[in-house]
């Protein structure tokens, strides 16, 4: 499988008043073609952060300073303004949170469609209708005309968060950048979401990378997983290794978090602690302070490894999974 | 996960009628009776004013019907010429009726040509520093910022007394007293806009900055604009009448509102009320009937007061 998207070394960072943020340090992973990857994390691990960075979208104070973003082979971190316009929405989208919030108010579902077909191909406005009409159908929305000719406010949410990823499905992206994009909506309506996502991914080969703090969501859809704490990633592997056996205590303690039915009646595993202050990171190894399987030698900053095909940033991933145990 | 196709039966919704912001806005709009009653009352002045010609027994620019011999008539007397003027006439044997129809023409030209020409200058600067940020903003809004230390009617004076009297004059002193308050306003809603979800999302469909500007965040911030575009009409409308009623504005041989007050003024002590009561009350019904509409728009624009 060909790699649409290399991103290694990527280094975003924040100019503040108050000091430096390393909002994103040093993260690499690879997507390939077709394939759905999870990027796991808390708020402010950085993870919709590395998603901007991605489609060039970091306003100041913020910006890359290091790395690169291979798109299809062609380097793209910090490319010029003219050719990421000409990818975004056309090679590379995004799906947003919150469905209620994305949608222009004042302007038609179909306005807002075909707009995004005009944007980047000089088709008729017949063509571009028919084609928006014909993913909206896609993602399972019944009487499709109809919604077309619709304000957003005269839809659901689920029905709003359809239109985004028929809109973001459009222009038959290589990529799409998936951020949170369940996390507004009900059950239900999360699990008919993420089931269109995943057929449309399948359908069509778009690779599609999945933003959440969601390990559930993230279990039932995507193949790789990218667990980020405080701006890197901590541990990256295929989706059913890591959920199974977690190596890195950070991802051990989110796993132990979820509440299961093996473990009925007993306490669930807490992180001690609070996220760390991204402007004064503690020393070494982030998570160091919170970790119930530190050691000396946590006060370096652990290099990233390879273990049984995953790589891994952590000294010591076998006392990591026996405390919980 | 196998097969959720049935799954997808349920969001089937009852198909809403489709309903433009435009109609859901009219229908809140109608519910209050004295917003109803005040449009009412503007588009009949609206109508009076632009059927002048044909429903007033006499041409006040046109010095062959007017008669002096007619001059400072009490209302229902009857006119030279043999018809009945119901307002009375002023000092020169103007039909007051006559000239004020003819008058509101000018003075609604004039309000409405202004209030226009500045809400479009003001709406690009606001647009254009919402959207810079930096230093041009900060320029921008710091020009706004001085112009709106003066009264308008002070900035109005003073350009009118540079620029001469007419009612182009009078319409560009107007535009050069009021575009600051567009600029303002739409500057603010634009910032708020632009912090918006949907302008990133719309940034993430590759939709150039034009675009955004233009099609995406201006329509967002219609409600505010039309709120002050409004009440700036009215005022625009009652700075013209008191250019022309202190004589810098519109010359006595194109007798607008202001100067039909202006020209009574002289007689109010003499009992000869009707000279300069009536366009007054003209006035008023005018600049009030506008001011309701832009309030109860304001009501309804605003989404912070819905219920």
């Amino acid at each position: 499988m060909s790699a649409v998207l290399e991103v290694s070394g990527l280094k975003t960072h924040f100019f503040t008043h108050a000091g430096v943020v390393k909002a994103v340090d040093g993260v690499d992973f690879t997507v390939s073609k077709g394939e759905i990857m999870g990027l796991v994390g808390e708020s402010g691990s950085g993870k919709s952060i590395t998603g901007f960075s991605i489609i060039g979208l970091i306003d100041a104070p913020g910006r890359i300073v290091e790395g690169s973003i291979k798109f299809n082979g062609e380097e793209i971190a910090n490319a010029k303004e003219e050719r990421l316009q000409s990818l975004r929405g056309n090679r590379i989208s995004m799906i947003f949170q919150d469905p209620m919030m994305t949608l222009n108010p004042v302007l038609r579902v179909d306005t807002q469609m075909i707009e995004a077909i005009l944007a980047h191909e000089s088709v008729s406005k017949q063509t571009a209708w028919e084609r928006s009409r014909d993913a909206l159908g896609l993602v399972g929305i019944p009487s499709p005309e109809e919604r077309l000719r619709a304000y957003p406010h005269q839809l659901s949410g689920g029905m709003r968060q359809r239109v985004a990823i028929a809109t973001a499905f459009l222009n038959r992206p290589d990529l799409i950048i998936a951020d949170e994009p369940t996390t507004a909506l009900d059950v239900t309506i999360q699990a008919q979401i993420i089931h269109e996502a995943q057929k449309l991914t399948r359908q069509t080969g778009t690779a599609m990378i999945w933003i959440t703090h969601d390990l559930a969501v993230v279990a039932g859809l995507a193949e790789r997983i990218s667990v980020m704490y405080a701006g890197r990633i901590v541990e990256q592997g295929g989706i059913d290794d890591v959920i199974d056996r977690p190596l890195h205590p950070y991802t051990v303690g989110l796993l132990g978090s979820v509440p299961t039915a093996n473990r009925r009646g007993k306490r669930l595993f807490q992180i001690e602690g609070m996220t760390p202050n991204m402007l004064d990171l503690p020393k070494g190894c982030a998570f160091g302070p919170r970790c119930h399987a530190r050691t000396d030698a946590c006060g370096l900053q652990p290099p990233i490894e390879d273990i049984d095909g995953r790589s891994l940033r952590c000294f010591n991933p076998q006392r990591a999974a026996e405390a919980v145990k | 996960m196998s097969d959720m196709t049935a799954v997808t039966v349920p969001v089937a919704e009852p198909s809403p009628k489709v309903e433009t912001p435009f109609q859901r806005f009219r229908a809140e709009f109608f519910e209050s009776k004295i917003a109803t009653v005040a449009l009412g009352v503007f588009l009949i002045i609206v109508l009076l004013a632009v059927f002048a010609p044909w429903i007033t027994p006499q041409n006040p620019y046109d010095l062959a019907q007017v008669s002096v011999m007619d001059g400072r008539l009490p209302p229902g007397s009857e006119a030279f010429d043999g018809y009945t003027m119901w307002l009375g006439s002023d000092g020169s044997g103007r039909d007051l009726y006559s000239a004020i129809l003819y008058g509101l023409r000018i003075s609604l030209t004039v309000g409405l040509a202004s209030g226009v020409i500045a809400l479009l200058i003001g709406m690009a600067i606001g647009l254009v520093a919402a959207y810079a940020g930096g230093r041009i903003e900060a320029i921008i809004m710091r020009i706004v910022d001085l112009q709106l230390s003066f009264p308008a009617s002070l900035v109005a004076l003073m350009m009118v007394a540079a620029l001469g009297k007419g009612v182009d004059k009078i319409i560009l002193a107007l535009v050069i007293a009021q575009w600051a308050y567009y600029a303002r306003t739409v500057r603010a809603t634009a910032l708020v806009e632009r912090g918006k979800e949907y302008v990133e999302a719309a940034q993430c469909l590759g939709i150039s900055r034009f675009r955004i500007v233009f099609r995406h965040i201006l329509p967002n911030c219609m409600a505010p604009l039309i709120v002050v575009g409004t009440v700036q009409t009215a005022s625009a409308i009652s700075l013209e009448a008191t250019l022309s009623f202190l004589g810098v504005g519109l010359p006595q041989t194109e007798p607008s509102i202001g100067v039909l007050i202006a020209n009574g003024f002289e007689y109010m002590l003499s009992g000869r009320y009707w000279i300069s009561v009536f366009p007054g009350l003209a006035l008023l019904f005018t600049v009030v009937s506008i001011n309701l509409v832009g309030d109860h728009l304001r009501d309804v624009l605003n989404p912070r007061l819905k219920k």
